[in-house]
């Protein structure tokens, strides 16, 4: 039987495989994602930032214990880094999810990110709405947390959690790597270590400051709490899934939850158009062709745009 | 670009000793895999669980305690109940040479010992997940 009707019944066979046919890119891959597009849009998409170290991983097993208590299921996707020397990668986030093992409700999956930069892969978004259309009421995404680029996650989850912890540097690491602005909920984990109360200030202080020149986007009718956990023991994880809960109902009540699908749709129909209009475009031109615009470029004969054009043009 | 691929690491039962499993979680990842680490004190059910959804090519386990003759075929076991009769399955750490062909007729693909070069083991790794 085909991947899609599969997934829909409950299969966890099925869903695997079809992740591993999202990463590896390929036409099977998208006729599943067409039959499963109508069963998206349910789940409650929340995303897990923060440099390495912070306990993202630690923090996401509790999350999920906490949602499964309150009767929700759970998908999971925590992305580390491929190495660009070698393209492979080391996915270690399980080894802090044990507690997770063996629950139906649950589904775990680790990805590299094969090249992307924005601290997800490429193809997180979509293995984001198979775990969607598969049922899970919940998916928190943990992104790589190198601290840069990571505003990926923004963009693919509703609510967007940003780790910090005392004594990783003297600086704020969320406010270093430009954290601040995409964070609904801050969460200030390892509070059972010295320096976690200037950490908490330190991140309050930037968001009043932040507030006062708020961007185009954020909507300054949510105010994102500082809040403390020890992820290790699961203490001060009851408010976080309480903000989470109030951060959903804000988006709910305020049409924001809309808008947030809308930008996202927009957003794919985007990507995959310029995928697919470059895709096609190479495929007409020619490797040859373009290695042969690439050195009349490095020879300083022709400049970027002019190529561009010609290419477009003459195809 | 072909399929990447994707091997977990185990270190199933209470044996603590995790150097070797690290050691060849590395060196397979240098060698271009994507390795999926579990950690210590899995039960084989929590990797069969792990090796579903994160649909890997092999399975790993590295066994330094004496309990091979146990896990290892309950790991396989579960491996075909779960339809993953694809998954192959190698073993590494002390397991003494009267054990060998036991477990080779359980299922295994391969089995390394201490001192084991790491090529070696990206070598066979590699060469049984491209015999499909
Ligand atoms: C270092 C060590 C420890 C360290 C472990 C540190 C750690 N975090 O790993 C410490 C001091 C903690 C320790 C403790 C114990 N140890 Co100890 N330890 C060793 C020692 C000396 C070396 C193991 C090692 O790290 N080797 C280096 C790594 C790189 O080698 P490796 O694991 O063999 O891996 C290689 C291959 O086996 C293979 N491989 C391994 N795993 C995998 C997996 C896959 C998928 C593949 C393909 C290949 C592969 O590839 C690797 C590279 O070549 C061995 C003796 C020995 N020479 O092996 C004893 C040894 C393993 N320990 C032993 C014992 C008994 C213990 C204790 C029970 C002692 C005690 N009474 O307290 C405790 C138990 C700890 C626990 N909780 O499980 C015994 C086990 C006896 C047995 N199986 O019958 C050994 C054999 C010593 C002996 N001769 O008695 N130990
Ligand atoms: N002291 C303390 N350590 C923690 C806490 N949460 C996580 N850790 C530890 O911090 C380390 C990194 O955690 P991990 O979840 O892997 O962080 P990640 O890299 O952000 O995913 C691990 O050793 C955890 O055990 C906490 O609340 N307090
Ligand atoms: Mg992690």
């Amino acid at each position: 039987m085909e991947l899609a009707p599969r997934i829909l019944e409950g299969d966890r066979r099925a869903l695997a495989r079809l992740i591993s046919l999202i990463e590896d890119d390929g036409p099977p891959a998208r006729e599943a994602m067409a039959a499963l597009h109508p069963h998206t849009g349910r789940a409650h998409v929340i995303g897990v930032t923060g440099a390495p170290g912070t306990g993202k991983s630690t923090l996401v097993n509790e999350l999920a214990k906490g949602f499964r208590r309150r009767g929700a299921t759970v998908g999971i996707v925590a992305v580390d880094p491929t190495s660009p020397f070698t393209g492979g990668a080391l996915l270690g986030d399980r080894v802090r999810m044990r507690d997770l093992a063996g629950d139906p409700g649950i589904f775990i999956r680790s990805m590299a990110t094969r090249g992307s930069l924005g601290g997800l892969a490429r193809a997180t978004g979509d293995v984001v709405r198979v775990l969607d259309a598969a049922g899970f009421a919940v998916v928190l995404v943990e992104t790589v947390g190198v601290g840069q680029a990571e505003v990926d996650i923004a963009r693919t989850a509703h609510t967007t959690i940003v780790v910090e912890a005392p004594g990783l540097g003297d600086d704020v690491q969320a406010l270093k790597a430009g954290l601040m602005e995409i964070a609904d909920i801050l969460v200030v984990n390892k509070a059972d270590r010295p320096g976690a109360a200037q950490t908490a200030r330190a991140l309050e202080v930037a968001l009043e400051l932040g507030r006062n020149n708020a961007g185009p986007g954020k909507d300054a009718a949510w105010r994102p709490p500082v809040l403390k956990t020890i992820a290790l023991d699961g203490s001060g994880v009851a408010e976080v899934l309480e903000a989470i809960a109030a951060h959903r109902a804000y988006l709910e009540s305020s049409g924001l939850w809309a808008h947030r699908e809308r930008a996202r749709a927009r957003d794919d129909l985007l990507r995959a158009l310029e995928q697919e209009l470059l895709g096609r475009l190479l495929a007409g031109v020619g490797e040859a062709a373009i290695e042969d615009w690439v050195d009349r470029i490095a020879r300083r004969e022709v400049d970027v745009y002019t190529a561009v054009q010609a290419l477009i043009e003459n195809r | 670009m072909g399929e990447r691929l994707r091997v977990l690491i185990a270190k199933p039962g209470l044996d603590g000793h995790d150097r070797g499993a690290k050691v060849v979680a590395r060196a397979l990842r240098d060698a271009g895999m994507e390795v999926i680490y579990t950690g210590l004190r899995q039960t084989p059910e929590m990797i069969v669980e792990a090796a579903l959804q994160e649909d890997v090519d092999a399975v790993g386990l590295s066994i330094l305690s004496g309990a091979h003759m146990t896990l290892v075929p309950r790991v396989i076991q579960g491996l075909r109940e779960a339809g993953l009769d694809h998954v192959k399955v190698f073993v590494g750490g002390i397991i003494p040479d009267e054990d060998v062909y036991a477990l080779k007729e359980a299922g295994v693909e391969a089995i390394f010992g201490p001192g084991t070069s790491t090529l070696t083991i990206v070598e066979a790794v590699r060469r049984a997940c491209s015999e499909g």
